[in-house]
């Protein structure tokens, strides 16, 4: 012990251990620590753990076991105390994936998306090879191929055909020119395809018509940028639902008569252009992000304004900005459910049409539907913001100091 | 090496000089631009003229014909003009946007701050809250509060009791109305008093302090000055104030107010919406400030709410307000999706049915989108004058 006698604070034995500090790790102490850290802290624990407790069962019992997995109509899902009705849902689902289109022909639909399905994943593969093929795959043999698919073939192809089997004098090909992809109008498409097809239209529109907007707003010709400014401040101005009433009701006036766009193709039209404006402003982002000595860098280097762009600005811009660029896909695919108003069938409008058909309607029925239809976009925007995080780390190794 | 101020630079021919070449690229782009425009406005005009539609605004002021349930001003299907139910439903856009903007950004504070929270729990609760709402479309969450939950509510005779007096059923919201007597105006009156005397201390106490180092006291006599003043006025005036109780007389309530079921639905998921990205912009703006502020605060001895108050919110503040007025905006704009769960707001009223009524297209929704371009510009200039109280004073 320390002895004081002497005048002097000296100690001459060695003190006791200290006991140890009361727990710093296993559950206790995690507990302690993060759930009653203080007394605010535990009341919220005890407030949320309340608001589980309520919550949780009820949700469960709902969503598996009260639910009605199959039934041959909405008898058993009318029933008191019935949770969740998964029977419609399976009733319904081709309603729900294909709209109106005709059963016989679906076949044209499921390769049309699986064809755009190994392309994306292509693309979107990280240690993927011949990115730039699949690119133009993507963005010119697959346009052409699914319009010929999901629409039917087009009268220029069959013309192409009709002339090889005279030539030939096929009588096998000639029937494929006669008969081969008959045309289904758009107004029997439907479903979760028409989501996907205005989404991806948005997407691949998006990004190069953004770009070019971005470009134009940063030129100096005067005459562009004010075009371009104007276009990107009205449209981002106005909310989209009147781009796409602008698009349904004042599109087909300013055409000549026979030029007046398909039903499905203007809400398209309105959709690209305000995905296009919303781009251009990410891309703007990254323009803006890349310094001045790379563009100087460049010039340096006799580059022409094309290759400085193309080859040094462009792909630094763009890197930048990829969260932003999948934020406005995550954005655009949750606002293809708007084109519901100019009357294309969606999935959102497939199923909330749906809930009040007679045979299945129900207290249930509603948010079934809706609930079902809620996880089907978490999981698509879920996965696109995940890809995005992922991909922003693979490309900011290369950074890493 | 020869000299260079003997080498000319080659000459540029005419035609390829870079002005020149600029100059035509312009000219020939506004000509097609003026043409395109041209040839729109001419295939236009022919095609209306075609349709029978409407060229002018002569629909402007002949009667409407057709009702609107929520009118914040004077309307009837049978007297109003369509420029009247413009302004209805404009109104109810604002009205809407107004009461979201506000739930939005308490909610959206609270849930970004719950997200940085040391509590576990709280934490993830917000995260997922966040990340469900962010990830699923606005509209699917405005059908679901509406058809969903709203729509299956039980009637008026088994309304459901909420606290306060209000009742809730299917055909909507019945709330508690105050009802002033005379002598409340002396009350309102202190209150704007109170207010500008809170802010003429605050200047006064602001002033001192930078003359002489030492402020004036100002929470509590502010405190005093908004919230006592205005009460000792009410009870000097002999407390006029009556609440009308909604009673359900009949097959519906009387008294109270009346808050539509799609205004219910379209306020609840336009502000649970943006709630999620305000959380996110508000986490992003806290996180930016670097630990380094907060311990510098606390080295110099300022307590944890002075340190809050004087050194992170401002600068956290400077990150969130740039984005905090997108989502403003987006929320404006995402009102109109009021048009699918029927609420009449200015899409609803003007884009829906007074084009299908009139089929004057071009006019009514040029109106609409300058309406809402206005908007936008408006609360823009309104942000950014608030924006520049908090960017950084660069000197």
């Amino acid at each position: 012990m320390a002895s004081r006698a002497s005048g002097a604070y000296l100690r001459t034995s060695v003190s006791p251990d200290l006991p140890p500090p009361a727990r710093v790790g296993g559950p206790v102490a995690w507990v302690r620590e993060n759930l009653f850290g203080g007394v605010l802290s535990s009341v919220l624990t005890v407030l949320s753990a309340l608001f589980l407790v309520w919550v949780t069962p009820d949700l469960i019992r709902w969503l598996f076991i009260d639910a009605v997995w199959s039934a041959p109509d909405g008898e058993a899902c009318r029933a008191p105390g019935a949770g969740a009705c998964w029977a419609y849902v399976r009733a319904k689902i081709s309603f729900f994936a294909y709209g109106s289109y005709p059963r016989d022909l679906l076949w044209r639909v499921d390769l049309t998306l699986l064809l755009g399905a190994l392309l994306a994943a292509w693309l979107l593969w990280p240690g993927a090879r011949r990115k730039g093929l699949g690119l133009l795959l993507f963005l010119v043999a697959y346009p052409i191929l699914a319009y010929n698919l999901l629409h039917g073939m087009a009268d220029s192809l069959r013309a192409v055909l009709r002339g090889l089997a005279d030539v030939s004098g096929s009588a096998a090909l000639a029937d494929v020119a006669q008969n081969a992809l008959p045309v289904v109008g758009t107004n029997l498409w439907g479903g979760i395809f028409v989501s996907l097809l205005v989404a991806t239209v948005g997407i691949v529109v998006s990004l190069p018509l953004g770009v070019l907007l971005a470009l134009g707003r940063q030129s100096s010709a005067p005459v562009l940028r004010m075009v371009c400014v104007v276009l990107i401040e009205v449209v981002r101005g106005v909310p989209l639902i009147t781009v796409l009433f602008m698009a349904n009701t004042m599109l087909p006036l300013f055409v000549p008569e026979q030029w007046s766009p398909d039903r499905l193709m203007r809400p398209l039209i309105g959709v690209a252009i305000f995905a296009s404006v919303y781009m251009a402003e990410v891309v703007r982002g990254g323009l803006q992000a890349v310094p001045k000595g790379q563009f100087e860098g460049a010039m340096a280097l006799g580059l022409t304004w094309r290759h400085r762009m193309a080859l040094i600005v462009m792909p630094q811009a763009l890197t930048t900005v990829i969260p932003g660029i999948v934020n406005s896909f995550i954005a655009l695919f949750k606002d293809t459910t708007l084109v519901a108003i100019v009357g294309i069938f969606d999935f959102l409008r497939a199923v909330d049409t749906q809930r009040l058909d007679p045979e299945w309607a129900g207290p249930s029925i509603s948010a079934t539907g809706y609930v079902f239809a809620a996880a089907f976009y978490f999981v698509f925007c879920f996965a696109m913001s995940r890809y995005s995080l992922m991909m922003e780390r693979r490309l900011a190794r290369g950074h890493a100091k | 090496m020869s000299d260079a101020s003997q080498v000319q630079p080659p000459r540029t021919p005419f035609l390829r000089a870079e002005t020149l070449r600029a100059a035509a690229w312009q000219a020939l782009m506004l000509a097609l631009i003026g043409w395109l425009a041209w040839s729109a406005f001419d295939n236009a005009v022919e095609n209306m003229r075609a349709r029978g539609v409407p060229t002018d605004f002569s629909f402007w002021n002949r009667p409407s014909g057709f009702d609107i349930n929520q009118t914040l001003v004077q309307y009837s299907s049978s007297g109003s003009t369509y420029g009247r139910a413009f302004v209805v439903g404009l109104l109810n856009t604002l009205l809407v946007a107004a009461f979201g903007v506000l739930f939005a950004t308490v909610l959206g504070f609270a849930i970004g701050v719950a997200r940085l929270s040391g509590n576990w729990i709280v934490a993830r609760l917000a995260t997922i809250y966040v990340e469900v709402i962010r990830n699923t479309p606005l509209l699917l969450q405005l059908l679901f509060w509406y058809n969903a939950v709203l729509k299956p509510l039980p009637g008026p005779r088994q309304s459901l009791a909420l606290p306060a007096g209000a009742w809730v059923n299917n055909r909507g919201l019945f709330l508690p109305e105050p009802m002033f007597g005379p002598g409340a105006e002396w009350a309102l009156a202190a209150l704007g008093a109170g207010i500008a005397g809170t802010i003429a201390l605050r200047l006064w106490s602001a002033r001192r302090r930078a003359a002489t180092g030492v402020g004036a006291p100002v929470l509590w006599p502010s405190l005093a000055l908004v919230i006592g003043l205005p009460l000792l006025v009410f009870a000097l005036a002999g407390a006029p104030l009556t609440w009308s109780f909604p009673e359900l007389r009949g097959f519906n309530f009387q008294g109270g107010v009346r808050v539509f079921p799609e205004f219910v639905a379209l306020l609840l998921g336009l502000s649970l919406y943006t709630a999620a990205f305000i959380a996110e912009i508000v986490r992003a703006g806290i996180v930016s400030v670097s630990r380094g502020q907060t311990e510098a605060a606390s080295a110099l001895g300022l307590t944890r709410g002075l340190s809050l108050r004087l050194v992170v919110v401002p600068q956290a503040m400077r990150v969130i307000v740039p984005p905090l007025t997108n989502q403003y905006l987006n929320l404006t704009k995402n009102s109109s999706l009021a048009v699918f769960i029927g609420y009449p707001d200015l899409v609803q009223v003007f884009a829906g049915t007074v084009l299908n009524q009139t089929g004057a297209a071009v006019q009514v929704i040029s109106i609409t989108m300058a309406v809402y371009l206005a908007l936008s510009l408006l609360t823009s200039a309104a942000m950014n004058l608030f924006n520049r109280r908090f960017a950084l004073q660069e000197r």
